[in-house]
């Protein structure tokens, strides 16, 4: 029973030992230029991104769901807030809450399609995603807008000590999403509902309201770091969130939240996100092409989906 | 004298992490035998099967097939030794046809094309070696369930099984089809099949087995040879119930204080909706009201009409006094409706969550402010039915899929306990419980209505019905046929209003 237990918890935290053998291997690898200080924090800025976007994926993973629109989410963020700083005149801060409630309403909108229509969520986010940067396109022209107040770059660009402000976003946003999971009856009915649907509903959940609830919360977050990526790059591109959900779905799976629904914990999505972020950090160090990282992220995803494949059947058994 | 044994199941374990499944099991099978395998869920029939079919790896024993000893199965391993298994679900395709499904995975080929003419005549010739009649070519989701299990032991038959394991194959036939099935298993008993039969049900066991083992919590317990004459056959129930449970078992039903009361907990007037038409009845304040009929008559659509999982479309449901139009489970639920739904599985339970989590489900917006849930009563909640209506487990965080059958059935009562339930619907109660934890269900239910609960009992057995119901009422094609006082049940009058007939005695003069 003790060896059963003490196996458990090595398993829940086999993920932790991977990031720590990959820092490893980066910092003899790289000489030492991947451990410091200034690498390091640039680290934390790069995964802050990934972090605040993976913790609304979490939700919807855990449900059994999927939500591919973040990545368009966040470049018409990008393009619709600079819109509004500079060409509407808008004061920074509604521009923000203004981008916040559009990703939000944009997260409705896919719910609404889930939900009340009954598209599958791989359809239904996939068609957003379209629609969106489209959008975004239509708005921006295809131009960077920038030219924003310096101000602007508080989000992104400036720290509080070593600490950039954008890892202390992750890190709150992270802690909500845990209060979320653990502490508030929501992640009670998100853990049912990934577990079983029809049962869920007949134990008195209203599903289809949590759906709208966790799409509009993976609106939201998307929203929150296309913020921060633009208060980063300080100019509005319309490329900037291609392929970005990819690198967040990897993350959350990675982190141990099974594509089945009902499994999965925010520690182990705090350490896919930092093996991710870190794995991409070291590759750009060693020089490695954009490409062979493509190539190394797919084989990572489908690694992480493959072993929690592979448990579910050993379960089975 | 060495027996002639075809398979034998040596000290089998099977352990699990922190759950032991099968503890110590040994079973001879003979030659040509019919061996029954009983005991009560949970005491690890189906992954002693699995043993067999190589599903799952014991932790230790050893598997004799012909004499030769292997110490793990695997389904190619089964299949090559003439091992087959109709589980209870069963691994049809329903779009593809009788034949196609008997030699899925191993189609008989000329050249690389398939030769479906050839799989159908052997199809045909299997189907006319067990004497039943089904068209090859006919799609398995058009057969009926009797003839999609026929089309398993055909297939099995077809690759030459020599031991044919059946787990509860009567659980989804009707009566007629039981009788086909048994007539197939006594034809391959004497065509040389050995039989291992599964089934809870003890009056088959008696019509079919040569012997008869009992396991219990995952031990080998006992095997009796099995005494055809009638005389003697209730005895040996009793034996077996006791060897099963452990226990002596003097009474079906638990006795219930009389506890009617006049306050009218559920009326419904002339509902319509869910394909049910003019549904009308009363449920007081410590009935059960049993519901009785034919599977798909109309009774589990009923339930879910006043549950709100379906739509009501005219006439009235009062509750409490109230007229009630409950839109969503979740409106009933808070009203004081609960359904025990018949499929736990599926519908019930939630297996991949805690016993705690399951409990408190229905009641964690009460227990929680701002949305935070105050976990000392989550906790304490969940200990406290553990305790009340004692759910065997070693911790409420354990994951209710772990559970067996019977407990499972009661953290899903501990829910709507929870949840102060005024009406609570069960939709077959004790389906696929053992003889133990049913007599448990039935305490539990008396608990309930002499607390005032209103009851509300779909069941399709019949003893049951009778001996649990203090009214009766029956459907057929979802209309109500007629209802039935505690004076006048019998299983004929039943039977005749579920068959859609109302008796000669009965009926109103027009």
């Amino acid at each position: 029973m003790h060896e059963n237990k003490f196996a458990a918890i090595f398993k829940q935290n086999a993920i932790w030992l991977v990031f720590i053998l990959e820092i490893i291997i980066f910092a003899v690898a790289s000489e030492g230029t991947f451990t410091t200080q200034r690498n390091i924090i640039n680290i934390s800025r790069q995964v802050s991104y990934y972090g605040i976007a993976s913790i609304g994926m979490t939700f919807v993973i855990l449900i059994a769901g999927i939500d591919l629109s973040i990545g368009s989410i966040i470049t018409l963020v990008n393009v619709v807030c600079a819109w509004l700083m500079v060409r509407a005149g808008v004061n920074m801060w509604i521009a923000v809450i203004l981008s916040l409630v559009m990703a939000t309403l944009i997260g409705v909108l896919n719910g609404f399609m889930v939900a009340t229509i009954g598209i599958p969520a791989l359809i239904a986010t996939f068609a957003s995603q379209t629609v969106f940067e489209g959008i975004a396109y239509l708005i921006s022209g295809g131009m960077p807008i920038a030219g924003f107040s310096p101000s602007f770059g508080m989000f992104g660009r400036w720290s509080v000590g070593l600490v950039p402000v954008c890892a202390i976003i992750m890190i709150v946003c992270f802690a909500v999403g845990s209060f979320i999971l653990n502490k508030s009856y929501f992640g009670r009915y998100f853990y049912a509902i990934g577990g079983n649907e029809e049962a869920s509903e007949l134990s008195g959940i209203r599903v289809n309201k949590m759906k709208y609830l966790i799409y509009a919360l993976s609106g939201f977050f998307a929203g929150l770091a296309g913020i921060v990526l633009l208060s980063r790059s300080m100019s509005a591109q319309s490329t900037i969130g291609k392929g970005f959900e990819f690198d967040v779905i990897t993350c959350v799976v990675l982190g141990g939240v099974s594509v089945n629904g009902g499994i999965g914990r925010m520690s182990g999505v705090v350490a896919g996100v930092l093996i991710i972020g870190s794995l991409t950090n070291g590759m750009i160090l060693m020089d490695v092409s954009e490409y062979t990282q493509m190539v190394v992220k797919g084989v990572v995803l489908a690694v992480a989906v493959g072993i929690d494949c592979m448990s579910k059947k050993r379960n089975a058994n | 004298m060495s027996e002639d044994y075809v398979l034998e199941l040596e000290h089998i374990r099977k352990e699990y992490p922190g759950v032991i499944a099968l503890k110590d099991v040994t079973l001879q099978l003979r030659r040509g035998e019919i061996l029954g395998l009983i005991g009560e869920n949970g005491a690890g029939k189906s992954t002693l099967i699995k043993c067999c079919s190589g599903a799952v790896i014991p932790t230790s024993g050893k598997i004799k097939i012909n004499g030769k000893e292997f110490t793990r199965m695997t389904p190619q391993l089964a299949a090559e030794n003439g091992i087959a298994i109709i589980y209870q679900e069963f691994n049809n395709v329903g779009e593809l046809s009788a034949a196609e499904n008997m030699f899925l995975g191993r189609p008989i080929r000329k050249g690389i094309v398939i030769d479906r003419k050839a799989m159908e005549e052997e199809a045909a010739k299997a189907f006319e070696q067990l004497r039943i009649k089904i068209n090859p070519k006919e799609l398995v989701k058009n057969l009926s369930v009797g003839y999609q299990q026929m089309v398993e032991i055909a297939k099995a038959i077809q690759q030459n099984a020599q031991v044919l394991i059946m787990d509860e194959p009567s659980a989804p036939l009707t009566t007629n089809e039981v009788e086909s099935m048994f007539k197939v298993v006594e034809l391959l008993k004497s065509k040389g099949v050995s039989i291992i039969y599964i089934s809870h049900r003890l009056e088959e066991i008696f019509r079919l087995s040569d012997r008869v083992e009992v396991i219990r919590d995952g031990e080998y317990v006992d095997t009796l040879i099995t005494d055809k004459d009638p005389a003697t056959i209730p005895d040996q129930v009793n034996d077996l119930i006791k060897l099963m449970v452990g226990r002596e078992m003097t009474q079906k039903y638990p006795p219930r204080k009389p506890c009617i009361r006049d306050e009218v907990v559920l009326e419904l007037a002339h509902v319509y909706g869910n394909g049910d038409q003019d549904i009308s009845f009363k449920v007081h304040a410590g009935e059960v009201l049993g519901l009785g009929g034919l599977v798909g008559a109309g009774r589990t659509e009923i339930a879910q009409v006043i549950f709100g999982a379906r739509p009501k479309e005219s006439g009235k449901i009062i509750f409490m006094g109230k007229e009630i139009n409950p839109k969503s489970p979740r409106e009933a639920i808070n009203l004081g409706i609960a359904l025990l739904p018949e499929d736990r599985k599926r519908h019930g339970a939630l297996l991949t969550n805690s016993i705690k989590n399951n409990i408190s489900m229905p009641i964690y917006e009460r227990i929680s402010k701002a949305s935070v849930i105050n976990s000392k009563i989550e906790r304490s909640t969940a200990e406290q039915y553990r305790e009340d209506i004692q759910i065997k487990c070693p911790s409420i965080y354990q994951l209710v899929k772990n559970l067996s059958g019977g407990n499972q059935q009661k953290v899903i009562l501990s829910k709507w306990l929870a949840a102060q339930s005024k009406l609570i619907i069960f939709d077959e109660p004790t389906r696929g419980i053992d003889v133990g934890a049913k007599f448990e269900i039935y305490k539990l239910i008396n608990d309930l209505v002499e607390q005032g609960c209103a009851i509300l009992m779909i069941s399709s057995e019949m003893e049951e019905l009778i001996g649990m119901s203090d009214r009766i009422i029956v459907l057929a094609e979802n209309k109500m046929m007629g209802e039935l006082q505690k004076d006048e049940f019998n299983s004929d009058t039943i039977m005749t209003y579920a068959s859609g007939i109302v008796p000669a005695n009965k009926r109103e003069a027009v």
